[in-house]
């Protein structure tokens, strides 16, 4: 019997049944469970690397030394990846190097929904799409021939639905690849300005052949039905389509799309009445068959932005005249901090300050929202200390004498993926921007994944842990303090020693995410004195889910309260208390 | 083509949705049936809504059912009902669990739980069959067992065997739990008979 698998699950089945033997990655939705569910075969060396950047040129140094060898990003990912992959393809590889990139149309965690084909057209390099989960493993099989045949690497683009979404997967066996020797080879592993030049003629010939390739590989089918109608189509957009017509309207599905397949949609459109692109976001297909001057519609019909489903492609064909059904209007439900989470005195303190609060990537960007309201951005992974930075140069430009202070917010997996090089800009430069990092012991946005700093690899090994402070220092900070989270006169006096010193400076607020098991303590319940509560609500403003009013008056839910305190302690009447556990005083 | 199938999972992170929808998919696996199982989780461990689309038949091809399209639809939390009724096909059925969990808002004050969620949803024209879960968990002294008392209130809705529930829950919860969930499931299952 086939099995239900994720397309992440059948990734990494897949890359193992390719023979691969190594993988990077950096955590991101919807990528991450690709590395997670690869580091369970025993023959794969897998890792997480600091960031998508050093996960791409460790995978190339892999792939050139000789082991095949797969890297994986969220779709954000690929740009800070962005500088290594356009010199992989300049360069080619030796063994099979795949890379995949994660998309997220629809934005269910991410900060915006780009369209990673653009980097295949881009960097070009050949793209390969499933549809599915048993594409998913049968494609990045493919792939890794197609990487080693033509000596290129290949993007293999995913999205949410695809990635997290289960159907069903007939698996294989494992085949052993054996290494491929490494030969030193200065034409090409050498990126100077006159091997660039000589690289870059060899990589438009192998688009060529990739082209050729293109239009012979299986991966590219048509299913001929009615001709009345024929659709050119990639990824999960493949099945809403064919959902909606089935066998009355033509297929041209491409699950290699890039080199673009010029003669196969050159014969395709020959032989139907109408042809229609139907492609999530952007119009990459479209345009690639308009370049040929074949009449196409597209995006005249269908969104540019968010996620399709088979009701959106129904409707832009007009084969659905039902009102969409109006959704009730109900209260919000937007994620929040858990239980004993150590952000939330962080953010509770924050919010009360005059300052400009540069809020990062991570479970953390929830402070932006009421009621702490704490920070004001969030661009993009490492950005809260380099906007910073520009804050408070800007602050200082408007008013030099007495300017507004700018506090970076930013995570412990953050920090080292891309927040210590804005850290050592702000001391270069003199900055005197406070650097909060929020250091939980783990990834936890992302569902736990191990980090420079929490001490073990994605294998489970121990390694050494690196210390944020000792960073810091390193850099030449030298107001460096580590509070715990969870003493909010701690966390007050930090911030107020940082604000009364005019020098950059860093304070480490430490403790474990409140769901991270092995290191986590929960402590006695609270409890509100209801004799003595003057129902001034003040605690609420923790918003912690184990607080609740009822008939007035708050209580605390003692199956969810971990016995943080941050609510006692925002208490003006001392009237939250500890349970006091049977054995105990 | 043989019609597919769609079914709603829908409720509040950590609530175990995503275990209730497994034991389905399982299920419908053993059944013969191709199956796809979409679920988005980025936040959902963080209190947000959240919902899984199971949809089965002899060949699916979208792994996600648009508004109004749903057959089934099963609700953890009173509140989510309203927040997924859109789903629903006319004449389909939700069936829904009574239990009220508070979201931010709510939480700090700013906005009430509304206490019209049922009338709201009759207006609709949706006759909800709601049901007491977390009683049932709660008796049975774990509240972590109510999505399995749920589900056995909602396998009463579907065409499928008390047996062939039942192997479905054996493959996918862990065998220390097994015997809990599976005297869940019966207390769900007669709940959902009446």
């Amino acid at each position: 019997m086939k099995s239900l698998m994720t397309g992440n699950e059948a990734i990494a089945r897949g890359a193992w049944e390719a023979g691969v033997r190594f993988a990077t990655a950096y955590p991101g939705t919807p990528s991450t469970e690709i590395l997670e569910n690869i580091a369970g075969y025993d023959e794969i060396r897998s890792q997480w690397s600091v960031n998508e950047k050093t996960a791409l040129e460790t995978a190339l140094g892999g792939s050139i030394a000789g082991v095949r060898t797969l890297c994986a990003m969220k779709h954000v990912g690929l740009n800070v990846a962005a500088d290594p992959l356009f010199s992989s393809a300049y360069m080619g590889v030796n063994a099979g190097l795949v890379i995949v990139t994660a998309d997220d149309p629809g934005c269910h965690s991410s900060q915006n929904e780009q369209d990673n084909r653009n980097y295949a057209k881009a960097a070009k390099l050949p793209l390969i799409e499933p549809s599915n989960s048993q594409e998913a493993h049968d494609y990045i099989k493919v792939a890794f021939e197609l990487s080693e045949a033509y000596q290129t690497p290949v993007l293999f683009r995913i999205t949410t639905r695809l990635a997290h979404g289960k159907s069903t997967v007939a698996i294989g066996e494992r085949v052993d690849v054996e290494p491929r020797e490494y030969v030193r080879d200065v034409s090409r592993f050498v990126l100077m300005p006159a091997q660039a030049r000589a690289c870059h003629v060899a990589l438009e010939d192998r688009l060529v052949k990739l082209e050729d390739y293109a239009c012979s590989t299986q991966l590219n089918r048509v299913e001929w039905g009615s001709r009345k109608l024929g659709i050119i189509c990639s990824g999960v957009a493949y099945h809403y389509v064919h959902e909606v017509f089935g066998d009355d309207a033509s297929y041209l599905k491409l699950g290699m799309s890039y080199p673009f397949p010029k003669q196969m949609v050159r014969d395709f459109a020959a032989e139907v009445d109408r042809l229609v692109v139907v492609e999530e976001l952007d119009p990459l297909i479209e345009e690639a068959v308009r370049a040929i001057g074949i009449e196409v519609e597209g995006k005249s019909l269908l969104p540019r932005a968010g996620e399709l489903d088979s009701s959106i492609v129904a409707r832009a064909f007009g084969k659905a005249d039902d009102e969409i059904p109006v959704p009730e209007k109900v209260t919000a439900r937007p994620p929040m901090f858990c239980a004993g989470c150590p952000h939330r005195g962080v953010f509770y303190e924050l919010g009360k300050l005059p300052v400009v609060v540069t809020g990062d990537i991570g479970c953390y960007t929830l402070g932006s929202l009421p009621p702490f309201a704490a920070s004001d951005t969030c661009i993009c992974m490492g950005a809260s200390i380099s906007a910073g930075i520009g804050f408070q140069t800007a602050f200082s430009i408007i008013d030099p004498d007495n300017s507004r202070r700018a506090i970076a917010v930013i995570g412990d997996s953050t920090f080292y993926h891309s927040g210590m090089t804005g850290l050592l800009d702000a001391v270069y430069n003199g900055v005197g921007l406070i650097t909060v990092i929020l250091d939980n012991r783990i990834t936890a946005m992302t569902g736990h994944q191990e980090n420079p700093g929490s001490g073990y690899t994605l294998s489970g090994q121990t390694a050494l842990e690196a210390k944020p402070e000792e960073i810091a220092k390193a850099f030449g900070i030298e107001r460096v303090s580590t509070v715990d989270p969870y003493d909010l006169d701690q966390v007050k006096k930090a911030l107020k020693d940082s604000l009364a010193d005019p020098r950059p400076s860093v304070i480490v607020s430490r403790a474990p995410c409140a769901l991270l098991k092995r290191e986590a303590v929960r402590k006695s319940p609270y409890y509100v004195d209801q004799d003595a509560c003057r129902k001034c609500k003040v605690c609420l403003k923790v918003a912690c889910p184990a607080l609740y009013v009822e008939d007035g008056m708050v209580r605390i839910d003692v199956a969810a309260c971990v016995g943080c305190g941050i609510c006692a302690q925002a208490c003006r009447f001392g009237t939250i208390k500890q349970i006091e556990k049977a054995g105990e005083n | 083509m043989a019609r597919t199938t769609s079914i709603m999972l829908a409720g509040v992170g950590g609530q175990g949705t995503i275990l209730a929808s497994r034991v389905l998919a399982q299920l419908l696996l053993n059944e013969g049936y191709d199956v796809k199982m979409s679920e988005v989780h980025g936040m959902a461990q963080r209190g947000g809504s959240v919902t899984t689309h199971v949809r089965y038949g002899n060949e699916v091809d979208a792994p996600t059912i648009p508004p109004g399209q749903a057959d089934f639809i099963l609700v953890f939390e009173t509140m989510e009902a309203a927040r997924v009724a859109h789903y629903l096909k006319p004449g389909g059925t939700i069936v829904a669990n009574m239990r009220e969990i508070s979201s931010l808002p709510i939480l700090i004050a700013k906005e009430e739980y509304p206490d019209d969620i049922p009338e709201r949803l009759l207006r609709r024209g949706i006759d909800v069959r709601w049901v007491d879960a977390y009683s049932i968990a709660d008796k049975l002294g774990n509240i972590r067992v109510e999505n399995v008392a749920l589900l056995g209130a909602f396998s009463t809705v579907l065409p499928f065997s008390e047996a062939a529930w039942k192997t479905a829950l054996t493959q996918i919860v862990p065998e220390r739990h097994i015997e809990l969930n599976m005297a869940a499931f019966d207390k769900g299952r007669q709940l959902g008979k009446k």
